[in-house]
């Protein structure tokens, strides 16, 4: 009498085969553009709560709260740690949300190109819920993402910024938002980074599987609220001081 | 009524293609789409020309079989209606109108207005394989259902597999079609015991033929059963939480 042989209990697949087969897929790629996108909605957020601080000028012994604001930033954690690592730490995982995020979406365009081919349609495609954001996502993202690097070299490394002083965060706007160039420049990033939110403030729920009747009229709502308040936040900054309201 | 159809005209899956333009005259607006189409191909015949060949069943909007790109539009203007049930009326006399097939690598075009759309039963065949009893048929309502669940299968249930969705979406993505054929079955009781692995066998076999979901909604906008996209993000959410929970305790790794 031969044994029946029984099914293994838990099949052992190596660890690689689960990290190569979920971060592979696109359902998992996705869900990595949502969460990472979700960590950058967030830094965005606090990066305009921060800059905010323009507005409140200088306290009563002349110093600027933006200033004080950004050495409090490099200051992070006291003298527990060495001064900057806390901010370098936040750094790095911006940088890595920044990677997988861009990393993810060449990958999943380079698929979909492929599946879509070189097979378009000869009408015109009437668009019955695309809308202008969700169709300019890669456009949008990378106009915001040839900004940020002007960005960085205009106000955090100061190479495109002529009058640039390190620490001197007040003065350095003033100096590169009244060019009227680099202003403009501002705010058509500003533009393109409502848009991006708009689309993909709705759409990380999709991707994250966030679907329930109670609250899918509300995700709408949240994408829209959240890009004004972007756009709002950071136009008023530039507006401000271009127009010479912020001294 | 007095149109001017514009067709795709392709010999063969490997034949150069191309636009042909084709009068049709006397139409009635009581005719539908398809109707409009066996007019022009009877004249066709009767002048010794090849006629347009186009997939047709059942011409009551439940086979699937049917399905074109009308001026832009996946079964046409009007919501929530294959091309079968779609009728001249919503044209004007003297409109033009451009015909074409799907469009998407997965599906090439096999002649004309057909395409070949057997990648979807790949995706059906990954998941469609339940562990059910196959004995003597359950007394009716052993199995409790909520009625929501039953409504919310059979909504997803209700997909033709038309390939509008993926003839819709500006990224080939078949995420609509694969999320209704999984979720009508993961939304049921007789669905679970292969619930997760399900859901990993049909998402993986869906990338292996289409692209991938950036969320613009289209599928649901052409789909012609009105199916919601809140079924991708099931799909989605069951995708993830096979790849993250401990499921080979149960059977489903």
């Amino acid at each position: 009498m031969t044994t029946q042989q029984r099914p293994a209990v838990r099949q052992r697949r190596r660890w690689q085969d689960w990290l190569s087969g979920f971060f592979t897929s696109s359902v998992g790629l996705k869900w990595m553009m949502a969460l990472t996108g979700i960590g950058l909605l967030l830094y965005v957020l606090a990066h305009l709560v921060g800059n905010l601080k323009i507005f409140l000028g200088a306290n009563e012994f002349g110093e600027y709260e933006i200033d004080l604001y950004s050495e409090a930033l490099r200051n992070l954690g006291g003298h527990l740690v060495p001064a900057g690592s806390i901010l370098w730490l936040f750094r790095l995982g911006l940088i890595a949300a920044f990677v997988i995020h861009i990393g993810a979406s060449a990958i999943l365009t380079r698929r979909n190109w492929d599946a879509r081919g070189m097979n378009r349609y000869e009408a015109p495609r009437q668009y019955a819920a695309a809308n202008y954001a969700s169709r300019t996502m890669r456009w949008g993202g990378t106009i915001i993402l040839l900004f940020l690097l002007f960005h960085l070299a205009d106000l955090t490394l100061g190479w495109a910024n002529p009058s640039f002083e390190h620490g001197q965060v007040f003065d350095n706007v003033l100096a590169s938002l009244t060019r009227p160039p680099v202003a403009i420049l501002y705010l058509i990033a500003q533009a393109a980074l409502a848009l991006h939110i708009f689309h993909g403030a709705w759409s990380l729920f999709q991707s994250l599987g966030s679907a329930n009747p109670r609250y899918n009229a509300f995700r709408r709502y949240f994408a829209a609220a959240f890009a004004s308040a972007m756009f709002l936040g950071n136009v008023a900054i530039v507006v401000a001081v271009w127009a010479g309201w912020v001294s | 009524m007095d149109l001017t159809l514009k067709v795709w005209r392709q010999a063969g899956p490997d034949a150069e293609g191309g636009f042909k333009t084709y009068e049709a005259n006397g139409v009635s607006p009581e005719a539908s789409f398809l109707e409009m189409l066996d007019q022009v191909n009877e004249k066709l015949n009767e002048a010794g020309e090849e006629p347009i060949a186009f997939d047709h069943d059942c011409r009551e909007g439940i086979c699937g079989m049917c399905g074109v790109m009308i001026n832009g539009h996946p079964h046409g203007p009007q919501d929530g209606t294959a091309t079968c049930q779609l009728h001249m009326r919503k044209f004007s006399d003297g409109d033009s109108i451009v015909i074409e097939p799907w469009r998407s690598t997965a599906m090439p075009v096999v002649r004309d207005l057909i395409v070949d759309r057997s990648p979807f039963d790949r995706i059906v065949e990954a998941g469609g394989f339940i562990t059910i009893n196959t004995g003597a048929a359950p007394d009716a309502n052993m199995t409790r259902i909520p009625k929501e669940a039953a409504d919310s299968a059979m909504d997803a249930a209700s997909c033709i597999g038309c390939a509008a969705c993926v003839a819709a979406c500006p990224n080939s993505a078949a995420n609509l079609f694969t999320a209704a054929k999984m979720q009508h079955l993961n939304l049921l009781p007789q669905g679970q015991p292969e619930r997760y692995t399900r859901a990993v066998a049909m998402v993986e076999t869906m990338e292996a033929y289409f692209g991938s979901c950036t969320n613009h909604g289209e599928c649901e906008a052409a789909c012609p059963k009105n199916i919601s996209i809140d079924f991708i993000a099931m799909m989605n959410r069951d995708y993830v939480k096979a790849q993250f929970k401990n499921f080979a305790r149960a059977g489903q790794a």
